[in-house]
């Protein structure tokens, strides 16, 4: 038997009924370590902020495993920690959440992919949801990621490196359309 | 080395596009470039996991979830949660949202002219069984008005959001009524073009999960991207 996926369809702008209950800006939880805060702006093809969308967030531990049945990898779990994080844009269409920072995990092959947090976005106006991943701008295992590398264009691969704001603390800014256009991933 | 087993693709027509311009939306939202493919990896493989201790008594019965009884028609919406081979999908996270009977949600930004019931709020979430199947109580939603296009109105239709396995499983969609005259009008339904995948979207009334003298019975099953057959090899 083989069934159709069924479609996906836009989550409006009244998601935050049914979706914010499960809001975790604090990925980190009680897992032990050190904390680091990521915080960025959406904006549209106008450079207008984006006040209704929701922002995912999945990553590995920072031994670099995930938490999930799939990741075999022999490595150490906190089950504290899980991995995932959930926030709504505010009215100025800035997400922030707090977090450990993920260790590197394995890519296709023998590749080692750098440490990256993989981003889902939904909002009003896109009938299905955007693939996205934010890397780390101090980790020179970046010239080396196998899925950086799939970005040709250096400009357009910075769109996926968050900035430093200082000890602990970075900035992602998300542009749907346009100049500075974020790289989006089919995946 | 770690072999990952990735996800299948999707058939043309089966999916929306981000660009449609019938839903004025997208225009300013949708990404101008080409999305860049990339090969699963452990990183799309994996995913979140809720488990049902997640889940409240009456989180799954929204009719229960006010002091009185929320005003309209009752129904049950009931499915299971199949991969593309048709195996269930248990223990995964199904978030519901919808509005009320008037058509209007319970949210700030819904100024339509049209009553808020105190006693629905229109949040369900339940957790799948071991068998892929979820069962949710509450009430039929309304249309409602919406400024997309001139004179424009939303089918009725009730929002629901899955996670699956894996990262790439996730799905947001909008489950519509049968023979709702609204559907061939909506361009948020009609932005996925193939003619099946559409009706998919669309429940079945179904006699044997309606409640004699208390509720009407749907259908609707939901199906997640399934496993590719082998190790991608990229």
């Amino acid at each position: 038997m083989k069934l159709i996926p069924t479609g996906s369809q836009t989550v409006g702008p009244y998601l935050h009924v049914g979706l914010t209950w499960l809001t975790t800006q604090d990925i980190a939880g009680t897992a032990g370590g050190r904390r680091i805060r990521i915080s960025g702006r959406i904006t549209d093809a106008d450079g207008v902020a984006v006040p209704d969308a929701l922002v995912e967030v999945w990553q590995a531990n920072p031994q670099g495993k995930y938490a999930h049945p799939a990741d075999k990898q022999d490595k150490p779990v906190d089950s504290a920690f899980k991995g995932w994080g959930r926030c709504p844009t505010d009215k100025d269409g800035v997400f922030e959440f707090t977090t450990l920072k993920p260790g590197a995990v394995p890519g296709p092959g023998n590749s080692l992919q750098a440490p990256h947090l993989a981003v889902t976005i939904f909002m009003r106006g896109q009938l299905k949801h955007l693939f996205t991943r934010m890397y780390f701008p101090d980790e020179a295992a970046n010239a080396d990621d196998p899925i950086l590398n799939f970005v040709d264009d250096k400009a357009r691969r910075d769109t996926l490196i968050a900035r430093k704001d200082g000890e602990g603390r970075y900035s992602w800014d998300v542009v749907l359309q346009g100049r500075n256009e974020t790289v989006f991933f089919d995946c | 080395m770690v072999d990952v087993i990735g996800y299948r693709r999707e058939a043309p027509g089966t999916q929306p596009a981000h660009l449609f311009p019938g839903y004025a939306s997208t225009v300013k939202r949708a990404p101008s470039q080409s999305l860049i493919k990339i090969p699963h990896t452990l990183t799309e493989v994996t995913g979140p996991l809720f488990g049902h201790d997640r889940i409240g008594p009456n989180d799954a019965d929204l009719t229960k979830q006010g002091k009185g009884e929320p005003i309209g028609e009752r129904m049950i919406l009931s499915g299971r949660v199949l991969d593309e081979d048709g195996k269930p999908v248990p223990d995964t996270l199904v978030e519901l949202w919808q509005c009320n009977s008037a058509g209007r949600y319970h949210h700030p930004v819904d100024q339509h002219n049209a009553p808020l019931d105190p006693n629905f709020t229109g949040a369900g979430r339940i957790v799948t069984n071991g068998k892929g199947e979820y069962r949710f109580v509450t009430i039929r939603p309304g249309e409602y008005p919406w400024r997309n296009h001139y004179n424009a109105w939303r089918p009725a239709h009730i929002h629901l959001s899955l996670f699956g396995p894996a990262y790439v499983t996730r799905l947001v969609t909008q489950m519509y009524f049968p023979g709702d005259p609204l559907l061939p009008l909506d361009p948020i339904f009609n932005s996925v073009a193939d003619a099946v995948a559409r009706d998919r979207l669309i429940s079945s009334f179904d006699i044997e999960t309606t409640i004699p003298e208390q509720a009407l019975g749907y259908k609707f099953d939901i199906v997640l991207r399934g496993r590719a057959a082998t190790p991608m090899v990229d």
